[in-house]
């Protein structure tokens, strides 16, 4: 059970980072950026938030099965295949949110950056300073879509006992089986997980909120 | 003086419209400047493109002998500014006040030094450790000011630095500035819409309306010669009395207003109809005609007396709706009251008159 526990972790977790370098970027860029298509590829962002685990399953799973185009890497049935598929449910809640955020304090923050003699790179980490627990909120946002999300990793993961199995494929499992103590089990821990990870990141998203003279 | 900053042909246009369209400015070593204007003049666009935080579509930046990237650098480095709408970050007054010299990566001993004194200049020492979303208006404006003065910078560019603040707050406040700017900083550039404000603190005064400047010169100047009837206006003037342009004596223009002919300074041709602004408190009244240096003498029935604090502000009905502001002794000793007759005598440089 630690075992399935720590892969559940270890999987989310990495997943959760790879959103993070995908989404804190693209939806700063989002927010801030001027450049073609850009209204288009916001309203492909919010729209994957909608998108169904299962599909991106699916995807995932065309994409790294033996016949497909990247089957030569065989990574399916593997912790990283459930890792890609989990990062791509992950993403679009990191950049949504993290446009959403970065849009609401507006371009004079990093104009009066720059007058305190802030580069352009200073003055875009202390426009990002200002949003920072929205920007913990939506790696809270993120990782609660995966580490609840039991299709695509059973997808891509096939439930493997010792190799790709985590905690809600195990509870759907057990379920199945009858084993309804164990599932029980890793439902609480499940539970506890979410919420914990969640709680952190909230708290600290509460300490800093922005702060404009005068409102 | 020599030459701290200027600028030249600056024309910015947002979505078409043009907002700015500035001949010429120059900001002197050890002067103040104030831009005058009225809401929606394009004084803080001057601002951000004098700072060189905005791009003009066109025009030209020069700060001491550097223009271009060349100059935006050197602001950078020289210039602070002050916006009217201050972002304080979240954290506390320390932080934020430190804040430039955090991205100059000044040391921790040197900073905590340097906002400890910008702090009590600016006599906000005992707030150094408070969140600054504890902070009234005025507390947070003398932190963006603290925070502007410990770059100790060359020039300094104010945004409407009062126009958030209360009444009281903002006579101390000005006091402060007038202070700070004097002692610590090169040349000042004031962005205000407050004319007692510009004038009190200002060397020179340039007057921007509609994205134009119509008048640069000092507080003297366009106290005396105002270009435009809006300065006249801004620097006290009424505009109750009208008339029609009927000579000219001495370089003067002969103005009939209700049957009475008044001489004063302005240039419109003959049979023009003008304002006429003057200023209530350059009129002399007295109970009868007396020698004077003043060139337009007329007399009048007083049809109203409001006192003013101090001051008794008088409506007459010589050239129709003129008014003069007398103090209160003197309207006790005149006997001035609804009805009464007086002798008004008014200088004709007193008189602007506008084409209307």
């Amino acid at each position: 059970m630690t075992e399935i526990i720590l892969r559940s972790l270890y999987v989310s977790g990495s997943a959760l980072l790879l959103a993070a370098l995908i989404g804190l970027p693209l939806g700063t860029a989002l927010a801030l950026g001027r450049f073609p298509l850009r209204r288009t590829a916001a309203t492909l962002v919010y729209a994957g938030l909608a998108l169904p685990p299962v599909v991106v399953g699916l995807a995932v799973y065309l994409l790294l099965s033996r016949s497909g185009p990247l089957g030569g890497l065989e990574l399916i049935y593997s912790p990283p295949a459930m890792i890609l598929a989990q990062a791509l449910i992950a993403t679009p809640y990191v950049a949504a949110i993290t446009m959403a955020a970065v849009e609401s304090v507006g371009p004079d923050v990093r104009l009066q950056a720059r007058a305190l003699g802030a580069t352009p790179l200073q003055a875009l980490l202390l426009h990002l300073r200002e949003v920072r627990g929205s920007l913990v909120a939506a790696l809270a946002a993120g990782f609660g879509a995966v580490i609840s999300e039991v299709g695509a990793v059973m997808m891509v993961g096939g439930n493997v006992l010792g190799e790709t199995r985590v905690m809600t494929t195990a509870i759907v499992l057990e379920t199945r089986r009858g084993n309804f103590g164990l599932a029980i089990a890793l439902g609480g821990v499940l539970l506890a997980i979410a919420f914990t990870v969640n709680a952190v990141l909230l708290a600290l998203s509460r300490q800093s909120e922005r702060r404009l003279f005068p409102s | 003086m020599s030459e701290l900053l200027a600028a030249g042909k600056l024309e910015v246009r947002y979505h078409g419209r043009r907002v700015l369209d500035v001949e010429e400015l120059t900001l002197c070593e050890g002067e103040l400047l104030a831009v005058l204007g009225p809401n929606g003049a394009g004084k803080t666009t001057l601002m951000r493109v004098l700072s060189m935080l905005e791009k003009p579509q066109s025009g030209w930046v020069r700060y001491r002998d550097w223009t271009g990237a060349e100059a935006e650098r050197a602001l950078r480095r020289d210039a602070a500014v002050v916006f009217q709408r201050s972002h304080l970050w979240a954290g506390s007054v320390g932080y934020n006040v430190g804040l430039g010299l955090r991205l100059r990566r000044a040391g921790n001993n040197e900073m905590a030094e340097r906002v400890h004194t910008a702090c009590t200049a600016l006599g906000i020492e005992d707030l150094i450790e408070r969140d600054v979303a504890n902070l009234s208006g005025g507390e947070a404006q003398r932190v963006a000011v603290a925070r502007a003065l410990i770059l100790e910078p060359e020039l300094l560019f104010l945004d409407e630095p009062t126009a958030n603040l209360d009444a009281e707050v903002r006579a101390a406040f000005r006091e402060d500035l007038a202070r700070l700017t004097r002692s610590t900083v090169r040349g000042t550039l004031l962005i205000t819409h407050d004319r007692a404000e510009a004038f009190y603190l200002a060397d020179r005064v340039a007057v921007l309306k509609e994205g134009r400047l119509i008048q640069v010169g000092t507080p003297s100047d366009l106290y005396e010669n105002p270009a435009d009837p809006y300065i006249a206006e801004v620097t006290g003037a009424e505009f109750t009395l009208s008339g029609r342009v009927v000579g000219r004596e001495d370089g003067l223009l002969l103005v009939d207003s209700g049957g009475v002919q008044l001489l004063s300074l302005g240039a419109a041709p003959d049979g023009a109809d003008v304002r006429l602004a003057y200023r209530p408190e350059d009129l002399v009244l007295a109970d009868e005609p007396r020698e004077s240096s003043a060139r337009n003498r007329f007399e009048a029935s007083v049809t109203e007396v409001r006192p003013v604090g101090g001051l008794v502000r008088v409506r007459l009905d010589g050239p129709p709706g003129v008014v003069a502001v007398i103090t209160r002794s003197s309207a006790e000793a005149l006997g001035v009251r609804p009805g009464s007759r007086v002798t008004v005598h008014v200088k004709a440089t007193a008189l602007h008159a506008f084409p209307i």
